[in-house]
This record gives structure tokens, sequence and C-alpha cells, in this order.
């Protein structure tokens, strides 16, 4: 069986900075690491790895640095690493993302097919959830979403059974292979690896493709120019000044708690209190 | 099979990095294993960074080390409650082609140093910890165990670099734990502005910087400075005393830098500032007399977790990387000579420590950390009396100037009586010497 995982190296959200001027994210000096959300997937293709062998391939396209995370991830036990990075990726959207991404796994797929595409549900940084979902169009692979476990899966009838959660309760799905599969968060937890893993990690060859190597033929899919998501303004919101009041309950009639709430109001806004009953005269 | 190579080091700060550089450039087969999630990422300094330790390692490193300031000013305070007094030395030389300090943001910086280790070959190791070094039956040091599956690996020589606690000498029974009148409790926050209101207020331009040093009331009795650098985009604002007066005065840190951060001479320097970091940290003061043993069979100790810290002079990791450098040096000599990592060849390394400014600085300076903690009229009386005689001294009052000078010379005599203050003298110079 052989399982492509993608990946994002995001900065640490925990250690992000909002410049202060223009409010755009400060990414310089902030450390950077695998979006939180791809680790759980990461560690569910290492599980039916190891049950039913074969392999897993991690993918992530960014820049040359970006293969730090890959590292991280072939020393929790990933077999081979592929990283897409070329300018021309760069400013890339959700839509352009999911081509790169779905352009390159195909790639993979011509040299030792594909049965299961992981990807984190979302990015801490995008927080679109769109990539995961884009990638299983482009490919016409069937699409597993938030999914909370996996049943059971067969690989002579090439079928999967997965619990998926949904408004109102859990659904439990039964589609074909190859699929791709997005999971929740706390569906599991990271394994760590050995200490030879981690050497191998650190001597391992990540394989590194530019657009063309990883099989683009249409570059204005790619990056800014594939990209009509436009980002026009950033603003942060601003606090509010007014604190919430509450409203003591315990052990009064309604009667009591509604006063006590008019009171409230009208302290908070003494002009109301005039107002109200002009209000209720001109009504 | 667990594997071998021929040097493990323990620890990615200063003294890990300087020696891992150091011997994987020469060919040698290193390990180098961190506890943290990436090199610097625990690494905690004011931080300073002393330009000529590292031309010795990494000549052309101000090319493309990530570096905040170059430091054109020193000021150093003495404070009372409301005041301060104190020299300021800032110079144009400071602006020369290969300036001598840096302000940096470890984190960055030991990053970088690291990526520099590996792409000499160093093999590294992140979020990893030693529990324990491995013997043979005769005691000698032939590897380490760390806390992941098939965790052993082994190795000619361990080089310890893991900072001022030494966990893996302590746990592996070859050091004592740090003493507590031997170390110093440093907190610091990061407080971000923008580079133009940096500039402003320190008159300062592009990336020239300033640090200033204080001593006095802030530090509430205890033995202790505080200080303020200038990064790029932040000012880096700390206060350390000694661990053993927090104890008894039962002051937390935490208060003791709100106290610095409130004070009149620093509060306008970084008002509007968004704190972003808190850090605190122990370092090794214990000057000379507090070094341990640095070699043994199979293995060395570099940096703080060998206590060189000049604490006089804040100077640390200068000895830190000059002493890893030394080590590897030490590790490449015997290697090419084909000698075995015995204590009794590895004993060229303290010979190598002794030559350098590393043992001879601290050698200068062995009484001064007993002398300073066992007076703390140094940080509290003087600059309160110093401070006293410069207000006297320039406030215009209808008072002579005579008077004012005896007034001074007075409350000096009053303090600390004649006795005291020929005393004082006589401590610090001998200390000094």
């Amino acid at each position: 069986m052989h399982i492509v995982v993608c990946i994002k190296q995001v900065p640490d959200s925990a250690q992000i900075r909002v410049h202060p001027v223009t409010n755009t994210i400060m990414r310089q000096g902030v450390p950077t690491i695998i979006n939180p959300y791809d680790l759980v997937v990461l560690e569910e293709a290492l599980r039916l790895r190891d049950q039913f062998g074969g392999k897993v391939t991690v993918l992530t396209m960014g820049p040359p640095m970006a293969d730090e995370s890959l590292r991280k991830a072939l020393a929790c036990g990933a077999d081979a690493a592929v990283l897409l990075t070329d300018r021309f990726f760069a400013g890339s959207d959700t839509l352009a993302t999911s081509f790169a991404l779905s352009t390159a796994i195909k790639k993979i797929d011509a040299e030792e097919p594909v049965d299961i595409v992981f990807a984190g549900k979302q990015t801490i940084d995008g927080d679109t959830a769109q990539v995961g979902p884009g990638i299983a169009k482009r490919m016409g692979l069937n699409q597993l979403t938030y999914v909370s476990a996996i049943r059971s899966l067969d690989l002579g009838s090439r079928s999967i059974v997965v619990e998926r959660r949904a408004e109102g309760g859990t659904q439990v799905l039964t589609t074909g292979l190859p699929c791709l599969i997005t999971m929740l968060e706390g569906s599991n937890v990271l394994r760590r690896g050995s200490l030879p893993d981690m050497f191998r990690a650190a001597r391992a060859e990540v394989t590194t493709w530019n657009a063309e190597q990883a099989g683009v033929e249409d570059i204005t899919q790619c990056g800014l120019r594939g990209s009509p998501t436009v980002v026009k303004k950033v603003f942060a919101p601003k606090p509010r000044n007014e604190k919430a009041v509450l409203v003591e309950t315990e052990g009064k009639s309604d009667a009591e708690i509604a006063r006590a709430a008019i009171d409230a109001l009208f302290t908070a806004n003494p002009k109301l209190e005039a107002e109200i009953p002009e209000l209720v005269l001109a009504s | 099979m667990a594997e071998h190579f021929d040097v493990i080091i323990v620890g990615a700060g200063m003294a890990g990095n300087a020696a891992s550089y150091t011997l994987a450039k020469a060919g040698l087969n290193v390990l180098q294993i961190e506890r943290g999630e990436y090199p610097g990422s625990k690494n905690v300094q004011g931080a300073i960074l002393y330009a000529d330790a590292v031309e010795r390692i990494i000549p052309d490193f101000r090319e493309e080390a990530p570096l905040e300031r170059h430091v054109i000013e020193q000021r150093m305070w003495m404070l009372d409650e409301r005041s301060y007094v104190g020299s300021h030395f800032r110079s144009e030389n400071f602006n020369e082609e290969k300036p001598n300090r840096y302000t940096i943001i470890r984190a960055q910086f030991d990053k970088w140093f690291n990526r520099r280790a590996r792409d000499a070959g160093a093999m590294v190791v992140c979020e990893t910890t030693v529990l324990d070094l491995i013997r043979d039956d005769t005691g000698k040091v032939i590897g380490a165990r760390v806390d992941r599956d098939k965790g052993e690996v082994f190795a000619d020589v361990v080089l310890m670099a893991d900072g001022v606690n030494a966990l893996v000498g302590q746990r592996s029974g070859l050091r004592e734990e740090i003493n507590p009148e031997h170390a110093a409790l440093a907190v610091k926050e990061m407080h971000f502005l923008p580079r133009e209101v940096i500039n402003e207020r320190f008159n300062i331009r592009d990336d020239e910087g300033v640090v200033i040093e204080v001593l006095g009331t802030v530090t509430s009795g205890m033995l202790g400075t505080g200080f303020l650098y200038t990064n790029g985009e932040s000012i880096a604002l700390g206060i350390g005393c000694i661990v053993s007066d927090f104890v008894e005065k039962r002051i937390s840190p935490a208060q003791l830098l709100d106290t610095l951060k409130s004070h009149p001479s620093i509060a306008p320097l970084i008002k509007g500032s968004e704190v972003k970091e808190y850090a605190a940290h122990l370092i090794p003061e214990g000057g000379y007399k507090a070094i341990p043993k640095v070699y043994g069979d199979g293995w060395l100790i570099a940096g703080d977790a060998a206590h060189f810290v000049n604490a006089a002079h804040r100077e640390g990791s200068n000895l830190a990387l000059t002493s890893g450098r030394l080590a590897a040096e030490t590790i490449i000599t015997l290697k090419a000579e084909g000698k075995p990592m015995t204590a009794a060849n590895l004993k060229l390394y303290r010979q190598k420590l002794e030559e350098s400014f590393v043992l001879k600085d601290l050698k200068k300076y062995k009484d001064l950390p007993e002398t300073l903690w066992r007076n703390k009229q140094f940080v509290t009386t003087y600059p309160r009396l110093m401070a006293k005689a410069a207000e006297s001294f320039f406030r215009v009052d209808g008072v002579d100037k005579l008077t004012k000078e005896k007034d001074i010379v007075r409350s000096f005599r009053k303090a600390r009586g004649v006795l005291g203050l020929v005393g004082d003298a006589v401590k610090v110079a001998r200390a000094w010497r």
C-alpha cells in the first residue's frame, strides 16, 4: 500500500507577532512547525503502513527550508519525502496549491500507485480547509473529510470504512480506494521516532522537485498567477471598550433578574432611560 | 547495531556549536544531541556576542549570521529609587568595518550557527535528551543513552556542553549539583518597538546599538545587576541576582523585573512596547573556584556547564565559544596523533584553557564573586550614596560648594565609617587585581 501525506510547514502561531503598522504577520524569527493537524494524518498513515505494509511518502510545497518539516516526518518513520519548491509556486492560494500538489501526487502515483492521500483538516496559518478537498476534486478521488477514526480497510476489495464527524452525530462511511482523507484533531497522537529513525532522517535524501520536475505543464496555474484570491486589506479587530456585566441569578425570581438586567443596561447607557418612554410613546 | 561516532556533543548552545562546527570541519564524525525542538529554542542569554571569539571559528560570520545591532555605546548606571548616576562610553571607533560586539537573539543565532555545523557534516539530533553516559568496565565514558527507542550510541569521547545545570554530568555522577551561591537567576523580557522608535530613544542610527548595565536599589539588597540591550526591533530588559540571595530575601524575580521596568530611568525607554517573551535562566557566576573538573576518561566539559562565565565583565558566550573550540582542537590533535581519549591525554584541554583568556581572566577575578557576595554594600549602599552625592552636587540651592563637599564626605563616612571605606577599597582592589 502506498500512502501520500501532504504536510505544510507553518509559523508557530503561539509565537507569532503582528506588525503594529501593517497588521501583517511578522514571520522573521518566528519558529516554524509542521501544521499540527497534519501530524494527526501522518500518524494515521504510519499506523496503516505498520498494519498493512507498504510505504508512506510525505509531500510538501514551500521554500527550500521546508525540508526541515519533511525530515521531522521522516524521523517519525515516514519512508520517503518530496519537496516542491520553485519561485513559480510563490504566492499560491488554495486553488494554485491544490493544483501543484495534485500534479505532484499524479507523478508520484505514476511511479508507484497511490492508494490513500492524507491531508490535514486545515492549516493553522490559512485556516481555509480547502486544499485537501481541492486535491480530491482535481484527482477525482473519493473524499472523506473530518474523519475521526478509520474503522477498517480491506485491500482485497479496495474499500475503507471511516467514522466522520457531522453535525448532530457521527456518520459511518464506506468508499473505495483511492481516496483522500482529512482527519480531526485528537484522533491520535504522533509517535516519537527511535534514535536510528533520527539518524535515517538526518541522512535521507529529500527529493526536491521544481515545477517542471513535478510535471507542471501550465505554469499559469501556479503561484500568484494561478491564484484568483487577493488579500485586499488586513486589519485587526478593535477591542471593545465596554466590559460585559454579569447579572446574579442565584435564588432570584424572574422579575428580579429582569429588573437587574434593565438596571445594568441603564447604568451602562443612562441616555437610554430617558429615551425609552419617548420611543414607546412614538410607537 | 548501535552506531559509533568519533565525538558525541551534548547541547547546541555556543560551546556545543563551536565544538561541533570545528570538529565537523576537521572531518571528524560528530553527533550533536540537543534537547530543544531546534538548536537555540531553549537557549537564553541577554544577549551580547563578542565578535573575536566567533571570528576564530567562522572568520566571515558577519556576512550571514543573524546579528541585531553592533554596540557603539555602553552605559553603566548606579540607581537609587528615583535617580541614576553613571558613565557612558560611546565612540565612532565602534562603527568599524568589523565591529567588536553585537546584540543577538539566541534562538536565531544558534539556529544559524548549528546549520553551519550541519553543513560542515555534523549529525544533529534535536528533541532528544541524553539520560546518562555509558561507561566501560574501567569507568571510561564510551557513549550516551538518550530518551528514545534504541537510544544507545557510542563514541570515543563525549563533550558535555549541556549548559548551566549540567544535568548529564550530574546524572552520570561526574559532578555535583550547582551551588545556589554560585548561580545567578536572571529574568528577561523582550519589549518590541519599531526600529525608528528605538533609534530615536537611544540616539542611534541604522543598526547601531546601546548597552546599559545597572546596579543599585533595583536589586533590593541582593547581589546582582540589571541590563538593557537594544536589538533591531526589540529591547531586551532583564535583571539577575544570586539564587541564594533570592532564597534569603524571598523576593520573586518577576517582582524585581517590575521594579526595574517602572524605574524612572528605564520606564520611558520601553514605553508603549509590546512584551512578547518572558524568559528565565541560571547564570554560573561562582567564578574560578566553582569550576568543576573539566575532563576525564572519555569526557570533556565546556561552556556554562564548566562554569566559564566572567561575571565581573558580563562575559559568557565568548568563554563558551572559546572553550568549545579548544575542546574540539584537543580532540582533533589527539585523533591526529592516534592517541586514545584518556584523562591523561585530554588534560591537554585544561592546558589550552590555562593558556587562553578563559582561565586567565577567571583566575584574575577568583575572589571577586565571594567578596561581592559577602559585601552587599557595593550594590546597595554605594549606589545610593553616589546618587545622593551627585544630586547634592548639582542642585543649586544657596549652599556653598565647600559645605556641599563636606556633606558628601560626611555621608560616605556615616554610611561606612572611615575603616569601612578603606576596607571596601582594599577588598575591591584585591579581588580585582
